[in-house]
């Protein structure tokens, strides 16, 4: 029986920050996002306690402090470090490891010839142990015949209060579908908000649901991909390792300001920025946008101020991931948006409508030197830039990317020699 | 303006059409006999690391382990894939903290210190004693 497994580290970077603080065990810790601006990891002690992903920091500061709970800046330093650790652990236990994110990935169990039921069980309880162990850090595993369903067992795993954090089912019908019945349609992958809208109209409820109907309907009422998710949940495997739903639709960097800027001139530099940093990220995934967004806001908290927020768009003649045709959209759309007399606290830039850079189309009248004239440059630039900016765009602003408000930044105890724990 | 060094561009970076100039002359004498015999420098992780994913380092505090040659500032190696056994010297979390100790086993599980001036510890009912990890080396700094 041909398995995958899905390994997701529960409550990743709490669970980091606790790996070398024995005394947070059982505290509720909350991590914020870059400038410490809102909530973006909690402990299970601080989901119980009621704090939301992504609650304003300030709003919920006074309660959960008083209550005990611990709160750290994000430090990727150290995130880094362990997630590449448990993915290393990992690595060994498998003939074919999928990274998927920074604390999940894909198990391709072929080898291990898992005949049944229990003998699944008993390689998530090993390599949750392990890992445990090894790295510290506790994993919730599940065993399913698709990429589709390793998403449905986690899910059934985070739920289950006996034999925690291990879920499998294997490939046999009445098997999957007592699994699928308990599972909300919206919590399937590649499931979002828009298509469980449709689906739940159409009586859709559960998984089993989306399972049972009939795929010609699918595919031509919704798209080839919900039919490879029909497919995947019934048991046959569409999506093999490293091959997943829907690759990225849109790349969003963003900040909260420390102080709220209300001139051009501060604000400039600063998006164009987040423009700079867009476009590394969109090289990575080797894709190129037509579409370029700015927005900017004003602070809803601050009700006394008075409140502005938009966002606008520019369309690029030709999909691009030359970083001087963002920045030259980016020119385009702030002083249009842009208005005196407001104090702004977040803005951002967003790019999409994403082409794969390997099917460009060229335009008739475009010549094709011309437009890719750029691609060894950006190249040489991400390659100097590769770990802290050396080279910055003239529009950039001087300080830096990085210059932001850390100010429970836990250390580096992996990573520096000179931040290491101590112990009596 | 202040430069600062930051590292060469490798060739794939450059332009195609690109052709390297040496206004340099090159000397060109008998090869070195000790180019077939070039090995890699001595390794201190190989020597010290067995697993590396499961190893972490961390700073001994104290005079607690002496005796075991762990003086204050010592940097441990900390293996927590090893299965910690009776004698072993090990970082242990205790009521919220770490601590480097000789783990006893046998007659009755206790943490104890290579320093006379240090009682064991005794794991009473009701005390959580966690072996974080084994370790397998010590590096002190004399200078």
């Amino acid at each position: 029986m041909d398995l995958l497994a899905l390994v997701d580290c529960e409550n990743f970077y709490a669970s980091c920050e606790r790996i070398f603080r024995p005394d947070l065990k059982k505290a509720p810790i909350v991590v914020l996002s870059n400038n410490d601006g809102c909530v973006i990891a909690r402990s299970k002690e601080s989901k119980d306690f009621g704090i939301q992903m992504g609650a304003p920091w300030f709003k919920v500061k006074e309660d959960f402090l008083k209550s005990g709970g611990q709160v750290f800046s994000s430090n990727f330093a150290l995130y880094g470090d362990i997630s590449s650790r448990v993915m290393s652990v990992l690595s060994q236990m498998s003939k074919k490891i999928e990274i998927y994110s920074i604390d999940e990935a894909f198990l391709d169990l072929e080898n291990l010839a898992l005949e049944s039921h229990d003998a699944a069980n008993d390689f998530g309880v090993y390599c949750r142990n392990i890992v445990k162990q090894w790295v510290g850090i506790p994993v919730r595993i599940g065993i399913a015949p698709t990429k589709t369903l390793t998403k449905v067992a986690s899910y059934l795993a985070k739920q289950q209060t006996h034999h925690p954090g291990i879920f499998s089912i294997t490939n046999n019908q009445k098997d999957i579908e007592t699994a699928l019945k308990r599972v909300p349609i919206h919590q399937v992958w590649g499931v979002g908000r828009r298509l469980n809208k449709k689906l739940s109209n159409s009586g859709m409820k559960n998984a089993y649901d989306l399972a049972c109907s009939n795929i010609p309907l699918i595919r031509k009422k919704y798209s080839v991909v919900l039919e490879r998710t029909v497919r995947e949940l019934r048991g046959e495997r569409c999506l093999a390792m490293d091959e997943n739903p829907a690759p990225k639709k849109q790349i969003v960097v963003s900040r909260s300001f420390a102080n709220k800027i209300s001139d051009l001139n501060t604000l400039s530099p600063i998006v164009n920025d987040f423009g700079v940093r867009a476009c590394e990220k969109l090289r990575k995934e080797g894709q190129l946008c037509s579409k370029v967004g700015v927005f900017i806001r004003t602070s809803p908290f601050r009700t006394q101020d008075r409140q502005h927020q938009t966002i606008k768009f520019y369309t690029l003649h030709q999909p691009s991931d030359d970083t001087r045709d963002i920045l030259s959209g980016i020119r385009w759309i702030l002083p249009k948006i842009f208005r005196h007399g407001f104090c702004y606290a977040k803005a951002g830039v967003m790019l999409s409508q994403f082409t794969d850079e390997n099917v460009l189309q060229y335009e008739l009248f475009e010549q094709i030197n011309g437009a890719r004239r750029n691609n060894q440059l950006m190249k040489t630039l991400d390659k100097i830039n590769h770990s802290s900016t050396q080279v910055n765009f003239a529009s950039q602003s001087k300080i830096g990317f990085t210059a932001m408000r850390r100010a429970n930044v836990s250390p580096r105890y992996t990573t520096s020699w000179f931040e290491l724990p101590t112990v009596n | 303006m202040k430069l600062s060094y930051i590292g060469n561009i490798s060739a794939d970076s450059l332009p195609q059409n690109y052709t390297p100039f040496f206004a340099e002359s090159v000397p060109v004498g008998f090869p070195s006999p000790a180019n077939d015999y070039l090995e890699t420098p001595i390794d201190l992780n190989q020597y010290l690391i067995k697993n590396q994913v499961a190893t972490f380092l961390v700073k001994a505090s104290g005079d607690s382990m002496i005796n075991a040659n762990i003086g204050s500032g010592a940097v441990l190696i900390v293996d927590r894939s090893i299965k910690p056994n009776h004698n072993d010297i090990v970082v242990a979390s205790i009521d919220g903290e770490f601590l480097c100790k000789r783990l006893q086993l046998k007659p009755r599980i206790a943490l104890i210190a290579e320093n006379a001036k240090y009682q064991p510890i005794f794991i009473e009912q009701g005390h959580e004693l966690e072996v974080i990890g084994v370790v397998t080396a010590a590096i002190n700094i004399y200078k």
